[in-house]
């Protein structure tokens, strides 16, 4: 009976396509919006993730400025120099490495191509506090940190858009109106968190950068790695206190520098991923509610015009269950059809959306099948009212209907 | 086999009553083939919903088969329907663009019967009605008489005790009439099936073995046909 009552419902919604079709899009949408906003919102929150790790592991850093909320002061904050470098060296305990940096867009040539580059100047403990790792040579060394010697290493970017082909180890290239040599390539780590591309850069020793490239030996931030993440509260600490104290911040004056934790921000921004699915899921699935209601609208339309024909069957031996029955599977048939119709939509969507905004597309089974089986849900919900009042029917007005 | 004794039915209330039964007696004897007969607003459907379980008397008293059935539910008459009627009507009413056997076979899949068993039976029952050869036409290409022929098939494929025709000529010219009267005349004499059939055509009623003509509320003439 169930299975006649199947056949019974594809007949019946194959003989209205259009009408079905329609009925079909308020969920078909729902489910599609519900299906791509997830998924998307799954791969950003695992690009998020995946960006904090490439950022560094357990990584601090000071930028000079304020971090306080106001208006800003007006004169530019105070760079880092050397000697808070040199004070924090010294001073913290439980880290992997102390990184100053200093950074400057610079046109960099090699051959007759030539591209715009973030040049950072740095000394060798940023390879392993930002988490980089060499394809080929390795970091600059220790005497050409001290004496700013004119090497480099280049970011992957480099490798493809500038070098072309050319292995880059032990080629010259033009950095501003230095020559450099390269003695490393560093392996590919993508976009950032915030959308700009860290393989487009050249990392040189700080030196090297303050004399040839920047004319300056203002440090823009410093970048700490902690052993572990346990100890990162406690090293924040110790910097600011390091920090005020070689910077001869008064007492009584708010630090004229900022300390963040790189993770803490990530995470945040994880959490406000997962936020922003939720509420657009919540919003998908009241149109999935909104579709149900025009199922319900389409079945009382169905009935009504169909009475003769359930007079029919009741004449001719249906009970009043068996024509419940039929309404509530072509109701829920109708559904499931619109719903898998919606989830090809949704994770047709949530591809392209992927593609574009380039986060990984990461299907979540367990919401395409509860998707599917929320279509159902809704069928038999709004589908019980109009076949009820089919199964109700006077069998004799039924017939007399025209 | 059925009996009808002090039937009334009472539509509405108040000012607005109308007494469609105002009383009636009849006994229906297995194998017989009546004719009912009479104006319209005498009676004769209202007594033919009753007697076909599709609706319930105000008052009175119908037995089947020695079953009180007027006070019975409406899901107990749906079974009873199933179980014992056949229904023939003036417009056929046949479910549009299914195929003839489709048609036959769905008083059978409510009983739940078997996809061959079905099969079986509906083709058994278009071939008692002449249409063999036609089982997949859908009923937009059969003519009148030919859907007609179907809804008859669709009756007593579930080997119903009594067929209920409610003006089974109604809608067809005189030979199609004259084609459907003989093939119920040869169904009640060769199968025994009793027959009951609303009609305002003395040409049909005349192949009836028994005629009830019914006039406001009331029997006006209850008579065996002249054999």
């Amino acid at each position: 009976m169930l299975w006649e009552s199947f056949k019974l419902a594809l007949r019946t919604i194959r003989r209205n396509v259009l009408r079905s079709f329609l009925t079909l899009l308020g969920i078909v949408i729902g489910v599609g919006a519900v299906i791509a906003l997830v998924t998307l919102g799954q791969g950003t929150n695992d690009k998020v993730k995946a960006d904090l790790s490439k950022l560094g592991s357990n990584m601090l850093i000071a930028r000079p400025g304020s971090s306080q909320p106001g208006p800003p002061s007006g004169q530019e904050s105070r760079s880092f120099t050397v000697r808070d470098v040199e004070a924090l060296k010294a001073g913290l305990r439980n880290v992997r490495g102390v990184a100053p940096t200093s950074n400057k867009q610079v046109k960099v040539v090699y051959g007759t191509a030539s591209l715009d580059v973030t040049v950072t100047g740095t000394e060798i403990d940023y390879f392993a506090v930002q988490d980089w790792t060499f394809l080929t040579g390795s970091a600059f060394s220790e005497s050409d940190s001290r004496s700013g010697t004119n090497v480099c290493v280049v970011g992957a970017t480099l490798v493809k858009d500038l070098f072309q082909g050319v292995e880059p180890l032990g080629e010259t290239m033009r950095v501003g109106s230095m020559p450099c040599t390269v003695v490393g390539t560093l392996a590919a780590k993508g976009q950032s968190a915030f959308g700009s591309d860290q393989d487009n850069t050249v990392v040189m020793p700080l030196r090297t950068f303050m004399r040839r490239i920047a004319g300056s030996t203002k440090i823009s931030t410093i970048s700490v790695s902690g052993n572990s993440a346990e100890v990162l509260p406690a090293v924040q600490a110790t910097m600011i206190d390091i920090l005020r104290e070689s910077r001869r911040v008064a007492i009584d004056e708010d630090d004229d520098f900022s300390v963040r934790d790189l993770t803490q921000i990530a995470a945040t921004m994880a959490s406000t991923t997962a936020l922003m699915t939720g509420l657009l899921g919540a919003v998908a699935a009241v149109s999935l509610l909104v579709g149900g209601i025009g199922i319900m609208n389409i079945m009382l339309v169905s009935v009504a015009e169909r009475t003769r024909e359930i007079g029919i069957r009741l004449a001719i031996g249906a009970l009043g269950h068996q024509v419940l029955t039929q309404f509530l599977v072509e109701a829920v048939v109708l559904c499931l059809l619109g719903g898998l119709i919606g989830i090809a939509l949704g994770l047709g969507l949530a591809f392209a959306g992927a593609t574009l905004l380039q986060v990984p597309f990461d299907v979540n089974i367990s919401v395409v099948a509860m998707a599917f089986g929320f279509s159902g849900l809704i069928g038999l919900v709004f589908g019980f009212f109009p076949a009820r009042r089919a199964a109700q029917l006077d069998p004799i007005e039924a017939l007399r209907h025209e | 086999m059925l009996a009808l004794r002090g039937i009334q039915k009472i539509y509405g209330e108040g000012p607005a009553r109308v007494i469609a039964l105002a009383g009636v007696d009849v006994d229906i004897r297995e194998g017989e083939f009546v004719a009912i007969m009479g104006a319209s607003g005498s009676g004769k459907s209202t007594c033919m919903n009753i007697m076909g379980c599709l609706d319930r008397p105000t008052a009175g008293s119908f037995k089947f088969h020695g079953v009180e059935v007027a006070t019975l539910g409406n899901d107990a008459r749906a079974l009873f329907r199933r179980n014992y009627l056949g229904f023939v009507f003036q417009g056929f009413n046949l479910l549009a663009r299914t195929t003839a056997i489709e048609n036959v076979e769905l008083p059978l899949i409510y009983r739940g019967m078997k996809r061959a068993d079905r099969r079986e039976a509906a083709a058994r029952a278009i071939a008692a009605v002449g249409l063999e050869g036609r089982e997949s036409h859908t009923s937009g290409e059969l003519s009148g008489g030919q859907q007609q022929r179907v809804a008859i098939a669709r009756a007593i494929v579930s080997n119903p005790k009594v067929l209920l025709a409610d003006e089974p000529t109604g809608n067809l010219d005189s030979a199609r009439s004259h084609d459907i009267m003989r093939l119920l005349q040869r169904l009640n004499l060769e199968q025994g099936l009793t027959i009951l059939m609303v009609t305002h055509e003395a040409e049909m009623a005349a192949y009836c073995s028994r005629r009830i003509i019914f006039s406001d509320g009331y029997i006006l003439e209850d008579a065996k046909a002249a054999a």
